[in-house]
């Protein structure tokens, strides 16, 4: 592991994003900052995957070929409100983010970002988390 | 010339020349319609009131002429009566009844006398001394000799004096007497010397040879005279009415008028440029509103299709430059549209780049590399990948901004934060041509319920004519925002650069559309107007001060709610309260 290796927990992550080659090259560098990212490639996968694990943030693209995010992100807080979502998107459209900020997700940042950037956002997330909804259980 | 220019030409020229005849035609025949019946009906009937009015006083003189006539000859007949009868001496008789008829109607009986059928005045009462007279050759004895009465023409007598002269014949005792009186001409004459109509109008009395019976100074020949008698038209014994024309050449009226008791004529004579000066002063007036109004609808007919065409091809001029406006804004929305497509197609494989370069570079820092030669040029490529990778963001970002401006929806807009959007747009433009934008932005701005994208057109715009007048220079453009001082719940907006300046000529046409100062093609000349109607739409104002080598200075200014202030107000002043409690 890289940097502050021994303070950091490993946080578990949903990366939901129809490109395949951006999820996994994403997952791959967090795997090495203590972050252990589950790769989704499209909503309804994401939406199956939820509701079998539980995961302490989740980073959502906008723009996929199935559901958008916005439908992703309605159904991921209806399952778990208490879930941080963070909107990852390439469209730039900072209406969508709005309103995906509106619907309950944590924060938004637009392709490309730095990676630092949005690990830090991932960290702030997971620490604001109120502390009974930490770990894994699903409310439904 | 273009053709397409060409072709515009001519159609307003045609267009001109339709409006001008078509105003020529609906103007023009009207008016001479009108005029024309005015005129006819004016002249028809003027001219019969002349008749009339000339006509009933020739005819009403006439008359007068014919009871005066009457009348005397009745006294004399009545004379003759009494004679007949009389116990008097003939002396005693003409001398009283003489006197008595002086004393009734004043002058108008001169003499009478009493003349034997030989001739010979035998009796005589008057002025002259007429006893014994002979009127045997005279031609009123030889014709009263023959008639139970007689009235004379006019003549000069054995007095060398005109007069004339009512004889009655009286059968006394188996002996015929003719009782004769003179009538005092002058008396006789004052009835138609009294006509007098215009300066030419005159009136008098000729006998049926065409001589004159009346001493009025006519200044007319004999011959004349004669000739204005109609003999035909006496036997209907009525007023004649006719225009004639004498040897001059000169148009008169002639009325003529057959008295009943004798065989004299009454004439009125007037020239028809007299008779009929007022009829012909109308006339001219008519004539000259008519030419009058001619000359205004010509004058008309020729000016206002060119202002109205120039209006046209104003308003047509407009309407394109409208056109290609909104084909114009067309075409950004749609190249907005694009542009938010592309953005995101094009973000995700540069993230894709940028992570798989920060990928290989966490990969490096595993290898044991120390020994490589290449390894600071691997490090220095894969931080160019990533540098590179944020300018493609900025780019992306910068068309979806773009994008984003077609958008005009109103919302709570905090203005420092749109001007800062626009600093940033416009930067690199400005460092090109080295131009620094320095902005002074006053804190506690309050939103304002504008369209963003609207407030950002104007910012755009106004910056980027500041860059534009310092191109070649370079300078500094300082924006400022802050509340207004001057302008009660508004805030300003100032936009300064010490650029070349504006000449003041232009700078009173700055805001008109279609003005520009820009070279062909360069500048539309909207930019400022349209700036202007967004600013006024907003119920701001915007204007503009410059200063030729100094500078030019922009101020926006935008009202904003007056809860604001109020609360700020009502905040300081419960603060000064406070303190002083």
């Amino acid at each position: 592991m890289i940097r502050n290796g021994e303070e950091e927990k490993i946080i578990n992550i949903l990366l939901v994003d129809d490109e395949k080659g951006y999820v996994n090259v994403l997952s791959n560098r967090m795997s090495k900052r203590s972050i252990h990212a589950t790769k989704a490639y499209n909503g309804t996968e994401a939406i199956q995957i939820l509701r079998k694990n539980n995961f302490d943030v989740v980073v959502l693209d906008l723009k996929m070929e199935d559901m958008g995010g916005i439908e992703v992100l309605k159904i991921m807080k209806k399952m778990v409100p208490e879930l941080p979502v963070i909107i990852l998107t390439g469209h730039g459209s900072q209406e969508a983010a709005r309103e995906g900020i509106s619907l309950g997700a944590f924060d938004y940042l637009t392709k490309p970002c730095e990676l630092v950037e949005l690990i830090d956002k991932i960290r702030q997330a997971h620490k604001n988390q109120p502390v009974e909804s930490k770990g894994f259980h699903i409310k439904w | 010339m273009e053709p397409s220019s060409m072709e515009r030409k001519l159609f307003y020229q045609v267009l001109t020349r339709k409006i001008t005849v078509l105003i020529v035609v609906i103007s023009f025949l009207p008016l001479m319609v009108t005029t024309g019946t005015l005129f006819y009906r004016f002249n028809l009937t003027y001219s019969e009131k002349i008749q009339a009015h000339i006509s009933e006083l020739v005819q009403r003189h006439s008359q007068d002429i014919d009871t005066f006539l009457l009348e005397k000859l009745g006294n004399i007949r009545c004379l003759a009566h009494q004679l007949e009868t009389t116990q008097q001496t003939t002396k005693v008789f003409l001398q009283n009844h003489l006197e008595l008829l002086k004393k009734e109607y004043r002058d108008v009986f001169t003499d009478l006398g009493l003349v034997n059928k030989n001739g010979i005045q035998f009796a005589y009462e008057g002025p002259f001394k007429l006893e014994n007279a002979n009127y045997i050759d005279a031609q009123w004895f030889k014709k009263a000799i023959n008639r139970p009465f007689y009235i004379s023409d006019v003549f000069a007598g054995l007095r060398g004096h005109p007069h004339f002269i009512i004889a009655v014949k009286i059968q006394s005792k188996g002996f015929d007497y003719i009782l004769r009186s003179t009538i005092n001409f002058t008396a006789f004459n004052s009835l138609v010397e009294n006509i007098h109509i215009g300066k030419t109008g005159i009136a008098f009395i000729i006998n049926s040879e065409g001589e004159l019976q009346t001493q009025t100074n006519v200044g007319l020949k004999q011959s004349i005279i004669a000739s204005m008698v109609d003999r035909n038209c006496y036997k209907n014994n009525e007023t004649v009415f006719a225009k004639k024309k004498d040897a001059l050449g000169n148009k008169y009226l002639c009325v003529t008028s057959m008295l009943k008791n004798i065989d004299w004529v009454m004439v009125f004579r007037q020239d028809l440029n007299d008779a009929f000066r007022d009829l012909w002063k109308i006339q001219l007036l008519t004539l000259v509103i008519f030419l009058l109004g001619c000359i205004v609808i010509l004058f008309v007919s020729f000016t206002l299709p060119r202002s109205i065409v120039k209006l046209i091809s104003q308003a047509d001029t407009k309407s394109e430059a409208m056109n290609k406006q909104v084909v114009e804004s067309g075409k950004l929305a749609t190249i907005g549209e694009l542009a938010a497509g592309i953005a995101h197609e094009i973000n995700n494989p540069v993230a894709i780049m940028v992570e798989e370069a920060g990928w290989i570079e966490d990969l490096l820092e595993e290898e044991d590399l120390k020994q490589c030669e290449n390894l600071d040029e691997f490090t220095r490529a894969l931080k160019q990948i990533n540098t590179q990778g944020k300018r493609c963001k900025e780019i992306t970002h910068k068309l979806l901004s773009f994008a984003r401006k077609t958008d005009s929806t109103v919302k709570d807009v905090q203005i420092n934060d749109a001007i800062k959007e626009m600093v940033t747009l416009t930067g690199h433009m400005a460092r090109y041509n080295n131009v620094i934008i320095e902005t002074n932005f006053s804190e506690g701005i309050p939103y304002i319920q504008i369209s963003s994208t609207e407030l950002q057109q104007v910012i755009l715009n106004l910056i980027n004519n500041a860059i534009d007048a310092m191109e070649k220079t370079g300078g500094t453009i300082i924006i400022k925002t802050k509340i207004s001082t001057i302008e009660k719940n508004h805030l300003v907006v100032s936009i300064e650069d010490n650029g070349p300046g504006i000449p003041k000529d232009n700078l009173d046409r700055i805001f008109d559309p279609f003005f520009t100062t820009k070279a062909v093609g360069k500048g539309t000349g909207l930019g400022l107007s349209i700036c202007y109607g967004i600013i006024q739409k907003m119920g701001g104002k915007l204007d503009v001060h410059s200063q030729v080598g100094i500078g030019t200075k922009f101020r926006i200014w935008i009202p904003f709610q007056k809860d604001y202030i109020e609360n700020k107000e009502n905040e300081s002043e419960s603060k000064n309260k406070g303190e002083l409690t």
